[in-house]
């Protein structure tokens, strides 16, 4: 046993694994269903199988074809990386599951293999130790996604998404750009290696304004937010849950790894202006959540608004802060693809999202509505939840760090965010009696959308595994203000 | 894991788990969740049972799982919690009997029982909490509890009331928080110790210390309805009879003063908070809300909302005993926390019956109700002497204790303020006494059912009467052995260095 | 040495010209377009940057990036034109409508 897992290259296995199960499913349509199903129960399975690995040998380097760092490309995976899988992997799992009853035949046999190659495009990004291949993954992840967008039918949904589209191209440009900058200015795309030779020039200024800039853009800060909340309110709902919970935080993935490795000399002003941005994005988020009508459409708010939380971990630096907001990602994940499918529920059973209009929905929906409510704590971050969790530790490093008006910022969000999930909460208790009686829908729908947000909430109480994981290779030993 | 360990969690788990079950039932399983329902609240009054006899062996209860590095939730059986721990679970048993016979026949009635027991839980959870991060968990879950249970109703004014509820309670929650993890970067530790965790703290931090315990007051002040947070617990009284007996002598407004008691002398000591100056400002506030809820429970003629009012008034009672810095007046503020709880509770109920059997919400709608319901009406007459404090019964010794205290202390004004409380106190009582037992009563109640024989059904009718039957035994077995007062003593002579 | 760096700085013009078309046009085609000036600047960028001086050989690396971009960059064309023939048939029109809501 231990000889199999030690000696199977998972890092490879987990990137060729969706690539092939997807292009499975564009050959074989007609068991796309349960082809994507097991593919994801595999990436599972590949998950801790690397987890494994990486514990009992520490973080992992892998080059493809043995041709080595300056001119092959490495693979690498840490505990952030392995975290970032995990999230991957777990909410995926749910998706999978929850998708096996929200699409129709016809919208299946596109679902699956875009989903699959959307799926090895994210375990591609988060494995990939090489700047130019971390473009390659942005892009294939962004194409995907807006073609998982447009799935939708309508010209609301195809306006977002060609519009995702654009805001997705132009990222990646400036990225791009930013890398050409990077590598003639050190010869090399490789992640370690650039992190041995960089220093301060203005070559390298302008390439993390412009890396900086594009990835931004795609993880929708403050005041770069104004595709997202269309984009992931009109996809499927499916889809919805994969871009607010997985798609954003990739390219912050990416930010985070260049800041860690690269860019700590970049110095406090920049650091800084990101918590500006983001404290904006926690209350504008935050605002526009309640101002909303429609439920897909808070939801999506929240997401920019929750997004705000992770880049408050910049100006602070410490290593706490970055396990905080680590930790934000990951049960803001689980809990905002809980609460896409928990509205996606009501909207295929109800036929539309008016939050004022809810009641008699609600009623028929029990367990629809616990998985809302169970995600709404971990988005408040009440206890016990993984949101409670993350809060404490950015609380705790904001305080430590002398900084203690992100703390500020964190509470405001936290009261914004109370307020919006209890707007929606609200209209359960009223009078109203449950009208249409017609109707069911799949088990599979409703308890997908519970488990992930019992785990939300679990992961308040349960600590010490994701938090084990964020040590491995220790990826935050190199934070610039330690 | 063994007895020592497994205990609390036990007595968490014993309300938890019927309450998780209850939620999974069917609507019309009426047998099986009143059987849930008593089960739990019986085991959970047998647990802690088996805990104080424990205690009384010497036997010490813990039970620590690992929260984060450094940071555990802990449950634990210190005096102090056993004195809220043995309250809540038998109140619980009391208002559930209650419930199931006033619920009766209305409809979400699993969704009601599954946060009413959730409800406990939390409870019980801010009783053992060892620390002050397992107290922020379970008081935040109590917030969470009880939102469903004050909107159960789902009118327009319930839902405001919910509202207004939430807007209060997660922002005092937010205050806590904040405070929470500030106090935990400069101490290091959260742990509830007797006589406190900061007197050791650099003298340089007192000013920061002292802007925290403002703002942990001010954050549990909300759920102990401390003026000017006040404004949520009269509108909550929308809630179900059940539920606003639970919500003002065991649960969200008694965790609100517990929590007080814990920060005053667990996490600052009382000693180290008199040093500061801070218990002064503490029963001022105090003082000024017992006058200031007296005076508004005078003009409401709504049965609930005076008794409301006059919550928030006896709760600030504990809140002046903690506050008064003498062993004397916070015996006399914790044997109130027990008093308050059991004579309103009577109360409570009392209006309960009154509006569930006859359709009686308005005190001036009382004419003559104590012979329809004599009684109903002499449990509720009963509950009213002890908030007044007449001897012998339980109000009584809390306010002598609290007398005895203030000038133990030396803080002779609070003597005033307990005195004009008493008038007031019997200015809005005896009104309503007179109003039941010597007008005429009227030829048709608003909205009258009909139990037979007896005045109203027995499940609603035994729950009152046990609980008066307390508050006289809290005040006429005052010396006997094992009493309250002891206990309360054993937790005192902890809390000062003598 | 300096040629190259013309080549760069043509690049990044061509770069800017392309972003400020992005912004400034509304019709979709031209949107498109925009996107594929930016990428061929961002391309150039690359080849020129690759000769660090002129007496060593060019580094191969970068061509071997811009080769992938330019497959990159071909099949998001191709899907941001079918996408723009849709919104063409949803709406009736090559225009995204202005944000409203937001």
């Amino acid at each position: 046993m231990e000889l199999i897992l030690g000696d199977v290259p998972w890092i490879v296995v987990l990137i060729i694994l969706p690539l092939t199960g997807g292009m499975a499913c564009f050959l074989f349509p007609a068991i796309s269903k349960s082809l994507g199903l097991l593919t994801s129960l595999a990436v599972v399975a590949c998950v801790w199988g690397l987890g494994w690995q990486l514990e009992e040998e520490g973080a992992q380097r892998y080059a493809i074809g043995g041709w080595g760092a300056p001119l092959g490309i490495d693979l690498y995976a840490d505990g952030l990386s392995l975290l970032m899988l995990v999230v991957a992997a777990l909410v995926g799992l749910g998706i999978s599951v929850y998708s096996c009853g929200y699409f129709s035949p016809d919208k299946a046999n596109h679902f699956w293999p875009l989903w699959l190659f959307l799926c090895g495009a994210l375990n591609a990004l988060f494995l990939s130790s090489d700047i130019f291949n971390l473009y390659v993954t942005l892009e294939l992840l962004g194409l995907t996604a807006v073609a998982l967008v447009a799935l939708a039918d309508g010209a609301e949904a195809l306006t977002s998404a060609m519009r995702y589209l654009l805001i997705s191209l132009l990222g990646s440009l400036f990225y791009l750009l930013g890398v050409a900058f990077l590598y003639h200015s050190f010869g090399s795309l490789d992640i370690a290696i650039l992190a041995q030779r960089a220093e301060p020039s203005p070559a390298v200024w302008a390439a993390v304004g412009l890396i900086s800039t594009g990835l931004l853009l795609k993880t929708a800060l403050f005041p770069m937010h104004f595709w997202l909340p269309a984009a992931h309110a009109c996809a499927p709902t499916p889809v919805s849950a994969l871009l607010s919970a997985l798609v954003v935080k990739a390219s912050f993935y990416i930010l985070l790894r260049m800041w860690l490795e690269i860019f700590p000399m970049v110095g406090t002003s920049f650091a800084q202006l990101l918590g500006l941005l983001g404290a904006a994005a926690v209350l504008w988020g935050g605002i526009q959540a309640l101002r909303q009508t429609r439920l897909k459409l808070l939801i999506a708010y929240s997401t920019v608004s929750q997004l705000g939380y992770l880049f408050l971990a910049f100006p602070l630096g410490t290593s706490l802060a970055w396990k905080g907001a680590l930790y934000m990602l990951l049960s803001h994940a689980m809990a905002k693809a809980a609460m896409f499918m928990a509205a996606g529920n009501i909207l295929v059973l109800g036929g539309h999202d008016r939050i004022a209009e809810l009641s008699s929905i609600t009623q028929r929906l029990p367990l629809t509505l616990t998985a809302f409510t169970l995600a709404g704590i971990s988005i408040m971050g009440l206890p016990p939840s993984g949101g409670f969790i993350a809060k404490w530790l950015l609380l705790q490093a904001s305080i430590e760090s002398g900084q203690w008006w992100w703390g500020i910022i964190l509470i405001l969000g936290g009261l914004l965010a109370a307020a919006y999930v209890f707007k929606v909460i609200g209209h359960v208790f009223t009078q109203d009696e449950p009208t249409r009686q017609a109707g069911t829908l799949p088990t599979t729908m409703e308890w997908s959308a519970l488990v992930l947000a019992l785990v939300a909430v679990l992961l308040g109480l349960f600590t010490s595994w994701p938090l084990a994981i964020m040590e491995i290779g220790s990826p935050f030993g190199t934070g610039h203000s330690g | 894991m063994n007895w020592n360990t497994a205990l609390p969690l036990l007595i968490v788990a014993s309300s938890l788990l019927p309450g998780l079950m209850i939620f999974c039932l069917p609507e019309n399983r009426v047998v099986t969740r009143t059987t849930l329902n008593l089960a739990g609240a019986l085991l959970k009054i047998v647990l802690v049972g088996g805990m104080f006899w424990g205690i009384l062996h010497g036997y010490h209860f813990e039970t620590r799982l690992v929260l984060l590095p450094g940071l555990d939730l802990v449950l634990r059986s210190g005096p102090l919690s056993m004195l809220f721990v043995t309250l809540s679970a038998g109140l619980w048993l009391i208002t559930t009997v209650y419930a199931v016979g006033y619920l009766e026949g209305s409809p979400y009635r699993s969704r009601f029982f599954g946060f009413f027991s959730l409800c406990v839980t939390a409870t019980t959870g801010v009783a053992l909490a060892g620390n002050l991060i397992t107290f922020l968990l379970f008081y935040e879950l109590l917030t969470l509890c009880t939102y469903p249970l004050i909107v159960h109703r789902g009118t327009e004014e319930a839902r405001k009331a919910g509202k207004s509820y939430l807007a209060y309670t997660i922002a005092g929650g937010a205050l806590l928080l904040l405070s929470t993890v500030w106090l935990y970067t400069l101490a290091g530790t959260l742990e509830f110790t007797e006589r406190g965790f900061l007197s050791g703290l650099d003298a340089s931090l007192h000013p920061t210390l002292m802007i925290i315990f403002a703002m942990l007051i001010a954050g549990l002040g909300v759920k102990a309805a401390l003026i000017p947070l006040h404004g949520w617990l009269p509108q909550a009284m929308v809630a179900p009879a059940p539920v606003s007996a639970l919500l003002h002598a065991v649960a969200v407004v008694k965790a609100g003063a517990f929590g007080i008691v814990r920060v005053v002398y667990y996490v600052y000591g009382i000693e180290f908070s008199n040093s500061l100056g801070l218990t002064l400002p503490l029963a001022m506030l105090a003082a000024a809300t017992i006058i200031y809820g007296s005076l508004r429970a005078l003009f409401q003629d709504e049965l609930k909302r005076r008794l409301a009012f006059s919550t928030v008034s006896q709760v600030s009672y504990i809140v002046l005993g903690i506050a008064l810095a003498s062993p004397i007046a916070t015996l006399g503020g914790l044997i109130h926390l027990v008093h308050q709880g059991v004579q309103k509770i009577t109360l409570f109920l009392c209006a309960g019956n009154l509006a569930e059997t006859l359709g009686i919400h308005k005190i001036s709608e009382m004419n003559g109700v104590g012979r329809r319901m004599p009684w109903t009406m002499a449990a509720f007459t009963i509950g009213a002497f002890g908030m007044i404090g007449a001897p012998p019964l339980a109000g009584f010794f809390s306010k002598w204790y609290l007398g005895l205290g203030a000038l133990d202390a030396g803080q002779g004004w609070v003597i005033y303020i307990l005195a004009a409380s008493s008038v007031l106190n019997a200015a809005y009582f005896l009104p309503i006494l007179y109003t039941a037992w010597f007008k005429t009563p009227p030829d048709s109640w608003p909205a009258e059912r009909s139990f037979g024989r007896k005045e109203t059904a027995w499940t609603l009718l035994v729950p009152p009467l046990v609980t008066a039957l307390l508050t006289l035994a809290l005040g006429l077995l005052a010396s006997a052995p094992f009493n309250l007062l002891e206990w309360a003593r054993l937790i005192v002579s902890r809390g000062f260095a003598q | 040495m300096s040629y190259v760096y013309l080549y760069a700085l043509l690049g990044v013009s061509l770069f800017v010209l392309g972003l400020n078309a992005l912004i400034v046009h509304a019709h979709l085609l031209r949107k498109i377009l925009a996107v594929n000036v930016m990428s061929t600047g961002v391309f150039l960028v690359l080849v020129a940057l690759s000769s660090r001086n002129e007496e060593v050989l060019p580094d191969p690396v970068p061509h071997a990036m811009v080769i992938t971009g330019i497959v990159v960059s071909v099949s998001a064309t191709a899907l941001a034109l079918i996408l723009m023939l849709k919104v063409n048939r949803a709406t009736g029109k090559n225009e995204l409508p202005d944000r409203g809501r937001d």
